[in-house]
């Protein structure tokens, strides 16, 4: 499981908990999340993620 | 040696072009000046960070030093540009000059503040950046009470962040409902329901005539005669677009630094992009047109001439109380169609063909935003092929 952080406002996404709020169910991988999926504090795009490294 | 390409401005538009350069070209010397310390944050999370607990340098992701590293570029901080010359591709940087191959300028909007007296008093603020934000946190420690002149995006997020925080908040706008320019009347009334639940009290209609000193706090006095003692006064009341300095090298401004579809100013090899800029004729300060003016000019500054685009921009308003996104239609022939109750509502505008050209949705109905986004480039499309049929 990874996690991906947005590079506008820092949110992370991890794969292992989804995003249940917007129907994307634990354990989704970041690939496999809708591509029209917006971050959710600055609504930016999918595109505007970067993969971190598990801490 | 081959000039760098040099970016004027560290906010979110100078970084983003940064990082989209860098996607496409590893190598090409790049070359950032900014006024500020250089620290990357997130500009969003100014007017939300309270209610998430976050602290001012809590929003820093990254400073200056490891910015520099990860986009190998040269990074010089608290350096004023003092002019541009664009006949010689240089320009002058606090004494020293520099040549460039090409010139971004990132350089932002400041507040504008109102001409009225006590606007200059200490615990008169406005928030345009992280450097205003520091001040503004630590007075905000021992203040009780905000006033906050302007009920737009900015005054309205600000006023749902105080709240949750515990603060007891003043909205002062003079137009008849909240984020006037941005919504409907009817969304916007929906919010000041909301905010007005959630504790906020609001002055609509009505503006602050002055501010004045008054044992320890600050007694704002409005256009309607009443008065009201507060802690802190925070000035939302709008933001102008940096242009002195392209205006002094002969650069063509109008609200903001105008530019091309490609982000060109009117003088060679010098680009311009996020809220100091004005796109075709159009000043959008928000982020998502920002990203995508980056993308474009990365791939016109590394070969690839690339006009941005215009995809359906919503604009996110991050008011827990009520959330809002709202797509604002353009200039057409048309009118709103409402569904919902209360505070959870969905406005749609459509033209006289019935086609969405704008909505706005608020409450539980935000839900409704990708639908609605794919109706609305489902509908462009349409157009798009019966203007060429």
């Amino acid at each position: 499981m990874k996690k991906w952080q947005c590079v506008v406002c820092g949110i992370i996404y991890d794969e292992a908990q989804g995003w249940p709020q917007d129907g994307i169910a634990p354990g989704t991988a970041w690939e496999d999340v809708p591509s029209d999926w917006m971050c959710p504090d600055c609504g930016v795009g999918k595109d505007e993620f970067d993969m971190v490294e598990l801490s | 040696m081959s000039a760098p390409i040099v970016i004027v401005g560290s906010g979110l538009a100078g970084y983003t072009v940064a990082r989209e350069l860098r996607k496409r070209d590893s190598s090409t010397p790049l070359v950032m000046l900014t006024e500020d310390d250089g620290a990357f944050y997130s500009k969003p999370l100014l007017s939300n960070a309270l209610a998430k607990g976050k602290s001012a340098d809590a929003l820093v992701s990254a400073d200056c030093d490891s910015m520099a590293a990860q986009l190998n570029m040269r990074i010089l901080p608290f350096s004023r540009v003092v002019s541009i010359e664009p006949a010689r591709h240089q320009l002058v940087c606090e004494g020293q000059r520099l040549d460039y191959r090409a010139l971004v300028l990132a350089v932002g909007a400041e507040a504008t503040t109102l001409a009225i007296p006590g606007i200059d008093l200490p615990g008169v603020l406005s928030v345009n950046a992280l450097t205003d934000y520091r001040p503004f946190r630590e007075q905000l420690e021992v203040a009780k009470r905000v006033l906050i002149m302007g009920a737009g995006l900015i005054g309205c997020e600000f006023a749902n962040d105080l709240l949750a925080a515990g603060k007891q908040v003043e909205l002062v706008d003079p137009l008849a409902t909240p984020l006037a320019a941005l919504v409907p009347e009817r969304a916007g009334q929906a919010l000041a329901t909301a905010l007005t639940q959630a504790g906020a009290h609001f002055h609509l209609g009505r503006w602050v005539a002055s501010l004045a000193p008054s044992e320890g706090r600050l007694q704002a006095s409005l256009s309607d005669g009443q008065a009201t003692l507060v802690d802190l006064v925070l000035s939302a009341v709008g933001l102008r677009p940096r242009t002195g300095l392209a205006r002094a090298a002969g650069l063509r401004c109008g609200r903001g630094i105008c530019t091309d579809a490609q982000l060109a100013t009117s003088a060679p090899d010098i680009y311009a992009l996020g809220d100091c800029a004005e796109v075709q004729g159009l000043w959008q300060p928000y982020v998502m047109p920002l990203m995508s003016a980056a993308r474009a000019l990365a791939a016109t500054l590394t070969g690839q001439p690339t006009a941005r685009s215009y995809p359906p921009m919503p604009v996110i308003v991050k008011t827990p109380a009520c959330s809002m996104v709202a797509l604002p239609p353009p200039a057409v022939a048309g009118e709103w169609h409402w569904q919902g109750t209360g505070v959870d509502l969905q406005g749609e505008f459509r033209d006289p063909q019935g086609s969405l050209r704008g909505f706005v949705l608020s409450g539980v109905q935000v839900a409704q935003r990708q639908a609605l986004l794919k109706a609305l480039q489902y509908s462009d499309n349409n157009e798009q092929h019966s203007a060429l049929a």
